[in-house]
């Protein structure tokens, strides 16, 4: 498992690379499945033009939550093992805030495990954005939106 | 020697209460609701405010002791 915070901005298709490379190699034969999600910023939220954000977080409660998160992902589906990156800082439109990865020997686990995951973090890690709109004014974002609704 | 318990506040309730931290000596305080009520006696704590103590998540009734760091935050946005 690899938890990561990152101040600058991050490509999470080099990242999901990298870990595959120097980390899973002891895998090799092992994994079936990848369950990949990478998060990003639009440029509009609630009806307004968004041209940039900050994301705050509170060091160390996050790292600390997003372990216990993957650990209960494990205990619940045959996971091979996870990584998690996270943006914080100031951030543009189209670039990366979030990616979430698992590997796993079938696919059912590597969907509904990165799925998991990712709706923990969304409702559990202490993360916290605001906004910039195009007008200058700031405003935080309120709350997360549930993930399995449509509306 | 001087007890005390480390209160963080962050994003929309750091703006809120103008500090992100207070040292509190206090060895007094029973509760997150208590720590709370020390340090902000005159602001009511927002409904939808959650709190940690030494960065897991608990409820205001959850017991605090000396050296603890106690958090209130509004909800995450993350992701």
């Amino acid at each position: 498992m690899l938890i990561k915070i990152c101040p600058n901005g991050f490509d999470p298709w080099q990242e999901i690379q990298a870990y595959q490379q120097n980390a899973l190699t002891a895998l090799a034969g092992k994994i079936g499945a990848t369950g990949i999600f990478v998060g990003t910023m639009r440029d509009f939220n609630e009806g307004d033009q968004v041209k940039g954000m900050t994301l705050e977080h509170y060091p160390g409660m996050t790292e600390k939550q997003l372990a216990k998160i993957v650990t209960e992902a494990q205990s619940q589906w045959q996971i091979l093992d996870a990584l998690i990156v996270h943006r914080v800082g100031a951030i543009l439109p189209d670039e990366a805030i979030v990616l979430v990865a698992v590997w796993s020997s079938h696919r059912g686990e590597a969907f509904d495990a990165s799925r998991n995951i990712m709706e923990a973090l969304k409702s559990k890690a202490p993360f916290w954005k605001k906004e910039l709109l195009d007008s200058d004014q700031e405003r935080w974002v309120s709350k997360n939106t549930d993930g399995y609704t449509t509306d | 020697m001087i007890m005390s318990i480390n209160v963080r506040y962050f994003a929309s309730l750091k703006d809120r209460v103008g500090r992100a931290e207070d040292i509190l000596d206090n060895s007094g305080l029973s509760t997150v609701r208590a720590v709370w009520q020390a340090a902000n006696p005159d602001e009511k704590l927002p409904d939808n405010i959650l709190s940690a103590v030494n960065m897991d998540y608990v409820d205001l009734d959850s017991p605090v002791k000396d050296g603890d760091e106690v958090a209130f935050f509004p909800p995450v946005t993350g992701g």
